[in-house]
């Protein structure tokens, strides 16, 4: 009698589990249409360019430099910038961009909420699976940022016994653990920000992720000249624009966007502009997402 | 999906051991806190009364998110308790935690203390046992017997708000969820259902466990 009314009251909690499951799947399926490509006479990015002139883009909120919100709800940074560039270049006049963050960039653009992601976006080959990439626009490499008067850090290894601070989740911190293990005192906060403050506070002495994010903060105005990126690299990040799987015809537009870009000096002045600690790059070559590192 | 619980599978568990660590010393932490708490606020003292009053109200009013990011990035820039960072933020999460769960603990008992008939407490008193002795012998097993269902749902909660930790990069269970919601876009909720399972089995044991030993040791008056 016992067992059997715990047993019932198990099944009702898987019931009852796997009702607020699917409950959670058509909710968000049903949220999805509403701003999906459904009025879109193509499945392609390039058509719903071309005849609806508006395009959902996913690009980061959060990171100064490249995609960040201001409190208005204007976005700005080399992403946004490159972004607004392809998204003219297809057509359209119309853009919305929609705050997306690394765990969820993929379901975005598998459910239509977003037409492409350009957010600071690495091509890596489990992602490929999910997502077509078109670019590459830009290669970061995994830098050190610290603070302006440290003579200590110059290149990956000094960081050995140091306090290290990196985001959780990002690969960069995930490298700083393979090569050095429990050598590096290495702490993974929620946000490069948290990082951030954690450097000019003193708790830590050096951060450590793409260039392109250091350079970023780097660059904020309340930052300028406290911080310093030390311009040692350790890694090559492709970062390339995602699309929705499957979408030959819409990664060969934004290729060509992204050529018309490099050639004109938008790209460069767009990296100018927004990461100016960076902007001695020079142009990836489209459609090369496999660049090996050499020191 | 099989080979996301072939790879990730090790560091799930690491995950949830440290979950179960952070846990567990705070449970303890609050349980100690929470019982000295509970002695102030029906102590005779009228100033330890106010400062066990003082202290329940402001950290069961204040959100915990706000409590473990001033322990770790506030509490945690004035004072180290540890040189390697994961360490010191370990035990600062656990401080935070143990902090705001004693508020929980404190007024729980403090209801089990007033299960307790008047009777007792003055019986106590006129066979010569002072305020500590009457509380420590006569009061507290008695109220702690009372509450021992009301304590479970309090330890489910620490449980839970131990996903809070994460914040200040304490590798527990919600860390590593969010972690692997960054390279595993494709099975986004598969994950959250496999967590969301998993700290059902963390909880419910103790649900049950808690609810057998309330009715075992219930105080029959």
């Amino acid at each position: 009698m016992r067992s059997s009314r715990m047993a019932a009251a198990a099944g009702a909690v898987a019931a009852a589990l796997a009702l607020v499951l699917s409950a959670c799947g058509s909710d968000s399926s049903t949220t999805g249409s509403g701003t999906s490509t459904s009025t879109s006479s193509g499945n392609s990015i390039a058509d719903k360019a071309k005849n609806d002139k508006a395009l959902n883009i996913g690009v980061k909120p959060d990171q100064p430099g490249l995609g960040l919100q201001s409190s208005s709800g204007q976005y700005s940074g080399f992403d946004v910038d490159v972004a607004n560039y392809v998204a003219n270049k297809l057509g359209a006049t119309k853009i919305n961009f929609v705050p997306t963050l690394s765990a969820n960039r993929e379901a975005f653009l598998q459910q239509g909420k977003v037409d492409m992601v350009v957010a600071t976006y690495s091509i890596t080959p489990e992602r490929q699976k999910v997502v077509s990439f078109a670019g590459p626009y830009y290669v970061a490499h995994q830098d050190i940022l610290v603070r302006a008067d440290n003579t200590s850090i110059k290149q990956a290894d000094d960081l050995k016994g140091k306090k290290v601070c990196s985001g959780q989740g990002s690969a960069s911190g995930d490298r700083i653990e393979e090569l050095y293990g429990s050598q590096v005192n290495l702490i993974r906060l929620p946000g490069y920000g948290d990082c951030v403050n954690q450097l000019l506070g003193g708790q830590v002495e050096a951060v450590t992720t793409d260039n392109t994010i250091l350079a970023g903060f780097a660059a904020q105005p309340q930052n300028q000249g406290k911080l310093k990126v030390v311009g040692t690299f350790f890694s090559n990040e492709i970062y390339g624009i995602g699309l929705k799987k499957g979408d030959t015809k819409g990664v060969t537009a934004v290729d060509g966007a992204l050529r018309a870009m490099f050639q004109d000096g938008q790209w460069r002045a767009a990296l100018t502009k927004n990461l100016p600690q960076v902007s001695s790059e020079t142009p990836p070559v489209i459609g090369k997402f496999d660049i090996p590192f050499q020191q | 999906m099989g080979d996301f619980v072939s790879s990730e599978g090790h560091t799930i568990l690491l995950a949830f051991w440290m979950t179960l660590k952070v846990s567990a010393l705070s449970a303890a932490g609050a349980l100690v806190l929470g019982t000295v708490l509970a002695a102030m606020r029906v102590a005779p003292l009228p100033v330890l009364r106010t400062v066990g009053t003082f202290y329940v109200n402001i950290l069961r009013n204040t959100p915990l998110t706000l409590i473990i990011l001033f322990c770790g990035l506030g509490l945690g820039s004035i004072i180290t308790v540890a040189e390697v960072q994961t360490t010191n933020y370990f035990w600062l999460a656990v401080l935070g935690l143990t902090a705001y769960t004693a508020a929980f603990v404190c007024e729980v008992l403090r209801a089990g203390v007033n299960t307790v008939p008047f009777g007792q407490a003055e019986a106590a008193r006129s066979i010569g046992l002072n305020f500590t002795q009457t509380l420590r012998i006569v009061v507290l097993p008695q109220a702690f017997r009372a509450v021992i269902a009301p304590l479970g749902s309090v330890l489910i909660a620490l449980i839970k708000n131990t996903t809070i930790a994460a914040a200040i990069g304490v590798p527990e269970a919600f860390y590593t969820m969010r972690n692997q919601l960054q390279s595993h876009g494709d099975i986004v909720i598969p994950i959250f259902a496999g967590y969301a399972l998993f700290f059902v089995v963390l909880t419910l044991p103790v649900g049950l466990f808690f609810g057998w030993l309330a009715k075992r040791w219930t105080v029959a008056r």
